[in-house]
C-alpha cells in the first residue's frame, strides 16, 4: 500500500539501487553465453566462451579452491582455540590482542602485501610457493573466524558449562572438545563459510603476492579483463558467480542462524 | 562437601591456564611472524630513503602525492554520502514494508558483498565502458567507466551493500511504537524521519559512514581494473612500488593509508560494535 | 467525547481473524477497559480506534457522531500511551511533552503554558529538562501520559500502560493512573490483561475472548453476574464445580448443594472466598494443603468436587493437611452458567 509520496520515493530509490547492482551482473552473465556480444543475444547462445575459460584458467580455479580449503584448515586450527582462549580470558590484554589481529580488516590489503613482500620477498623458495599467497589469505580471513566463534561463545554461559564439566572430572582438553567446540559449532560454521567465500574472492593481497605461475581465480579475472575479449571476460565472471553466489547465500544463512543464538 | 570441589578446581585451574596458553600459541606464532614483524618492517622501510623519517613530511610537500591524497579523500567522501543516502532510504523501506519480492530485492542488494574489487570494476565497464550498456542505449559517446565518475560508481557499487546491512540491522531494533507515537501526535512523515528515525539511526549511520569511507580509501581492485585517469592513493602506492621501485615512498604512503583506515574503523566500531570487512 | 463502534472486524493477511464484528458504545468522560488474555483481539481493537490499523470493510467509527473511519491516525486527534511508552530518546521530558503541540504549530508561548500545565498535573516539575534515559519506569509512564494528553486529544488510548513496571510499583501506579485519568476528565480506553487493573481503573470493563466482547459492564456487575463461564473464570477466578445438576440441586462427589434456581444443562462455579468451612456443612472434603497468605489461609480441598477446590479461610485455627472438613456454599454464591465449549 503506497500511502504517500514518501513511500513511492523510497521504493524508486530501492529499485534504482537494485537495478544499478543487478543490471551489470545480468549483462556479464548474458555476455558470457552470447556468441557475439556486439550483435546481441540474437547472434545465438553458446558455451564456447565458458569452454575457452576452462581451457585457459582451469588451473587458477583449482588453485583458488586449494588455497581456500587450506585457508579454512589454517583458520580453524589457529582461530577456534584462540577464540576460546580470548572468550575465557576477557580483559584488556585480550581486547588489545583481538584488536591487533583485526588489523587486516582495516588496513588495506595492498599495505599488508607490501609488508609481507619486504620481509619475506627475498626468500625465493617461500616467495614462489603457493603458501605465500595462503599466508595473505589467512591473515585477512582469520579475524572473521575468531569473531564469529567468539560471538557465539559470548552468548552461552561458557564458564558455568565448563565448571560443570570440570566438577564431573573433565580435563581442560576434554572440555574443549566435548563442551566448547560442539556449542560453538554454529559460529564455526558461519566463520568457515565466510573464510572460504572471502578467500575465493580475495584480490588486493593476492595481486601483490602472486607470481606468473601462481594465478588465483580473481587474479585470472583481472588478467582476462585486461587482455581478453569481452565475451571471455564475461564467461569467466560467470564462472566466478556460479562459485561465489551459493557460498554467499550459505554464508548469510549460517550467519543469521549463529546470530539468532547470540540474541 | 564443597571443599573438595573447590580444591579440585584449583588444581585444574593450573592446567587450565596452561591449556589456554596452548590455545593462544598458534595465533601468537602466526600473528608475530606474518603480521607484527612485517608491519614493523614496513614502517622501518618507509624511513630507508635519503629523506629518512622526513619522508612523511615529503608526502605533504610533493604536489603529486598531496593532490592524490586530496582526490582520494574527496571521492571517498562523495561515495560515503551517496551510499548513506541510498542505503538508508532503501534500508528503511525494506525494514518497514513486507511485500512479495522483498527478499529478492534484499538478495540483490547484498550480492556484491562477495565481489572482489576487480569484478566491481568490470561491472562498471559493462555499464559505462566503450562497449557498455549506456553507450549502446544512448546516442552519442557515453563512456564514463574510466573517468572519476566510473570510479565513484564502482566504489558506490561495493559500498551500498555494506552500508545497507548496517542500517537495516539498526533499523530493525527501532521500536515501531516510536513512529506510531509520533503519528498519533500528528507528525507528518518527513518529521517522523527527522525527529524519530534519523536520531535513532545516528550511531549506525556514523559507523556505516566510517566503514564506507575507509573501504573507499583503501580500494585497489576497482581502480586497478578501471585503470582510471585520476590518481587514487592505492594506485599510486602500487605504481611507486612496481614501476618506480620507490619502496620507501610506497611504504610511507601505505602506513599513512593504513593508519587512516584503521582509525576510522576504530571509530566505527566504538559506535556500532560491529565491523564489516573493508575490502574491494 | 462519545465513541461509537459499529461492525469492527479485522482479518490479517494470513487469514487469521483477530477480531470478529464488534459493536461498542463509550460515553463522554467514561473510562472503559478492554480486558482479556493475550491474543483476544483487545490491542487490535485499540489500534483500529487509534487509526494505526484499518478494520475490514464495513466498519464504522464515529467520534461524537463524526465519521472518522477513513481518517488517518495523524488527523484523528487521539492520544496514545504505548506499552513500551515509546518516548523519544533524543528529546528531553519537555521536548517529548511539547512534541504534539509543535505539530499543531501553536505559538511558542502557548506551547510553554500548556506543557507547564500538564507537567504540574502529572507532577513532573522536577524532571522537565532531564533526558528520558535518566527516568525510572514510573516516571516514564507519567511522561508518556503527559505527552499523550498535552495536545488535548478527543480520546485517550492506553495499551497495557502498567505492564512494563515491576509488581510492587504496579499497584501504586495503578491508583495514581486512575486518579489522573479522573482529573483529566477525558474519555479513555485502557487495554489490560490484568483483571485487578481493569477493575481498579475502569468505569466499565469489556471482557474479550477469541476476537469478541464476551460481556461489558461495571466491575461489580461482571463479578456478580457473569454471563459466561469464561467471564466468571477470568474475572474473579471462579472454580468449576463439576458434578450433575438436577432441578435446583447440584450433586457432587462430596455431597449435594441447593441452587438458587433450577439450572439443568448448566455448569456450576464458585469463588474461593464463597466456600465456608462449617462443621455441619453439606459437603465433605479432605484438606490437601494449607498456605498461609497473611490476611487468610488458602486451603486446597479434594474429594468435594471432581477437581481440587480452593477456599479462603480467615479464622485463627486453620485445619491441617489430612484433616477431613465439611463445607457450605450459599445457594446465591453458586454461579450457574451455560456450558462454554471453549472452556469445557
Amino acid at each position: 500500500m503506497l500511502k504517500s509520496n514518501t513511500k513511492l520515493l523510497q521504493l524508486s530509490v530501492t529499485l534504482a539501487a537494485c537495478a544499478f547492482l543487478f543490471v551489470p551482473t545480468l549483462q556479464s552473465v548474458l555476455a558470457g553465453v552470447t556468441a557475439n556480444y556486439f550483435r546481441g543475444v540474437s547472434s545465438g547462445l553458446t558455451l564456447k566462451w565458458v569452454g575457452q575459460v576452462w581451457e585457459l584458467y582451469a588451473g587458477s580455479i583449482f588453485l583458488s579452491i586449494q588455497i581456500a580449503l587450506a585457508c579454512l584448515a589454517a583458520t580453524l586450527i589457529i582461530g577456534v582455540p584462540a577464540a576460546y582462549a580470548l572468550a575465557r580470558n576477557p580483559g584488556r590484554m585480550s581486547r588489545v590482542l583481538e584488536e591487533f589481529i583485526s588489523l587486516p580488516l582495516a588496513v588495506p590489503g595492498l599495505a599488508l602485501a607490501l609488508a609481507l613482500l619486504q620481509l619475506y620477498g627475498t626468500n625465493h623458495g617461500f616467495r614462489t610457493h603457493w603458501s605465500f599467497i595462503l599466508v595473505g589469505h589467512v591473515l585477512y580471513t582469520l579475524p572473521f573466524m575468531v569473531r564469529s566463534v567468539m560471538s557465539v561463545l559470548a552468548a552461552i554461559d561458557l564458564k558455568t558449562l565448563e565448571e560443570g564439566a570440570a566438577s564431573l572430572g573433565a580435563s581442560p582438553q576434554r572440555r574443549f572438545f566435548d563442551i566448547v567446540v560442539p556449542n560453538a559449532l554454529p559460529g564455526i560454521l558461519a566463520g568457515a563459510l565466510t573464510v572460504v567465500t572471502l578467500s575465493i574472492g580475495e584480490f588486493n593481497l593476492t595481486w601483490m603476492l602472486h607470481t606468473p605461475h601462481l594465478k588465483t581465480l580473481p587474479v585470472g579475472l583481472a588478467d582476462s579483463y585486461a587482455s581478453m575479449r569481452l565475451e571471455v571476460a564475461s564467461a569467466y565472471t560467470l564462472v566466478f558467480f556460479v562459485m561465489i553466489v551459493p557460498l554467499l547465500l550459505a554464508m548469510q544463512w549460517a550467519s543469521a542462524r549463529a546470530q539468532r543464538i547470540t540474541q | 562437601m564443597f571443599r573438595p570441589i573447590v580444591v579440585c578446581l584449583g588444581i585444574l585451574d593450573m592446567t587450565q591456564r596452561q591449556f589456554l596458553l596452548l590455545c593462544f600459541l598458534p595465533l601468537a606464532i602466526f600473528t608475530l611472524a606474518f603480521l607484527a614483524l612485517p608491519l614493523a618492517r614496513l614502517i622501518l622501510a618507509s624511513s630507508e630513503s635519503e629523506a629518512g623519517w622526513a619522508i612523511y613530511l615529503k608526502i605533504l610537500q610533493t604536489p603529486r602525492y598531496l593532490s592524490t591524497l586530496l582526490q582520494t579523500v574527496l571521492v571517498s567522501v562523495a561515495v560515503t554520502f551517496a551510499a548513506l543516502a541510498i542505503s538508508t532510504t532503501a534500508g528503511l523501506f525494506l525494514v518497514r514494508n513486507t511485500f512479495p519480492g522483498r527478499s529478492v530485492l534484499l538478495s540483490i542488494l547484498t550480492l556484491p558483498l562477495a565481489f572482489p574489487g576487480v569484478v566491481v570494476g568490470f561491472m562498471i565497464i559493462l555499464l559505462g565502458g566503450r562497449q557498455g550498456l549506456v553507450n549502446q542505449l544512448l546516442p552519442g559517446h557515453w563512456v564514463f567507466a574510466y573517468s572519476v565518475l566510473g570510479l565513484f560508481l564502482g566504489y558506490l557499487y561495493f559500498s551500498i551493500p555494506r552500508v545497507l546491512l548496517t542500517v537495516m540491522a539498526a533499523a530493525e531494533k527501532i521500536d515501531p511504537a516510536l513512529e506510531e507515537a509520533a503519528l498519533t501526535l500528528g507528525a507528518p512523515s518527513y518529521r517522523i524521519t527527522l525527529d524519530v528515525l534519523l536520531p535513532a539511526l545516528a550511531s549506525a549511520l556514523i559507523a556505516a559512514g566510517a566503514i564506507a569511507f575507509a573501504t573507499a580509501m583503501g580500494a585497489f581492485g576497482t581502480a586497478f581494473t578501471l585503470a582510471t585517469k585520476i590518481d587514487v592513493l592505492p594506485m599510486v602506492i602500487y605504481t611507486e612500488f612496481t614501476l618506480s621501485a620507490n619502496i620507501a615512498m610506497a611504504s610511507a604512503l601505505s602506513v599513512v593509508l593504513g593508519l587512516v583506515t584503521w582509525a576510522l574503523l576504530l571509530i566505527a566500531r566504538s559506535f556500532s560494535g560491529t565491523t564489516v570487512a573493508a575490502g574491494g | 467525547m462519545t465513541l461509537t463502534l459499529r461492525n469492527i472486524a479485522k482479518t490479517f493477511a494470513g487469514g487469521t481473524r483477530a477480531l470478529l464484528p464488534t459493536d461498542l458504545e463509550i460515553n463522554k468522560g467514561e473510562i472503559v477497559s478492554l480486558l482479556g488474555p493475550s491474543g483476544c483481539g483487545k490491542s487490535t481493537l485499540l489500534r483500529i480506534i487509534a487509526g494505526l490499523e484499518t478494520a475490514d470493510p464495513g466498519a464504522a467509527i464515529h467520534f461524537d457522531g463524526e465519521d472518522v473511519t477513513a481518517q488517518p491516525v495523524e488527523s484523528r486527534k487521539v492520544g496514545m500511551v504505548f506499552q513500551s511508552y515509546a518516548l523519544f530518546p533524543n528529546m528531553s521530558v519537555r521536548g517529548n511533552i511539547a512534541y504534539g503541540l509543535k505539530m499543531q504549530k501553536l505559538p511558542k508561548s502557548e506551547i510553554k503554558a500548556r506543557v507547564d500545565e500538564v507537567v504540574t498535573l502529572c507532577q513532573l516539575e522536577k524532571y522537565v529538562s532531564q533526558p528520558i534515559a535518566s527516568l525510572s519506569g514510573g516516571q516514564r509512564q507519567r511522561v508518556a501520559l503527559a505527552r499523550a494528553f498535552a495536545p488535548r486529544p478527543r480520546l485517550l488510548l492506553l495499551d497495557e500502560p502498567l505492564s512494563a513496571l515491576d509488581a510492587a510499583l504496579r499497584t501504586q501506579l495503578r491508583d495514581e493512573l486512575a486518579q489522573l485519568l479522573r482529573n483529566f476528565g477525558i474519555t479513555a480506553i485502557f487495554v489490560t490483561h490484568d483483571q485487578n487493573e481493569a477493575m481498579a481503573i475502569a468505569d466499565r470493563v469489556a471482557v474479550m475472548s477469541h476476537g469478541k466482547v464476551a460481556q461489558i459492564g461495571t466491575p461489580e456487575a461482571l463479578y456478580r453476574n457473569p454471563d459466561t463461564a469464561f467471564v466468571a473464570r477470568f474475572v474473579g477466578d471462579a472454580q468449576p464445580l463439576v458434578g450433575r445438576i438436577e432441578g435446583n440441586m447440584l450433586y457432587l462427589q462430596g455431597g449435594k448443594l441447593p441452587l438458587s434456581r433450577a439450572a439443568e444443562g448448566h455448569q456450576a462455579f464458585v469463588r474461593a472466598e464463597d466456600i465456608r468451612l462449617e462443621p455441619r456443612g453439606p459437603l465433605c472434603a479432605k484438606v490437601e494443603a494449607v498456605t498461609f497468605l497473611g490476611a487468610h489461609y488458602r486451603i486446597a480441598l479434594t474429594g468435594a468436587a471432581k477437581e481440587t477446590l480452593f477456599a479462603l479461610y480467615g479464622g485463627l485455627n486453620a485445619p491441617s493437611p489430612g484433616d477431613t472438613v465439611r463445607l457450605a456454599i450459599a445457594p446465591q454464591s453458586i454461579l450457574t452458567l451455560p456450558v462454554d465449549k471453549e472452556v469445557a
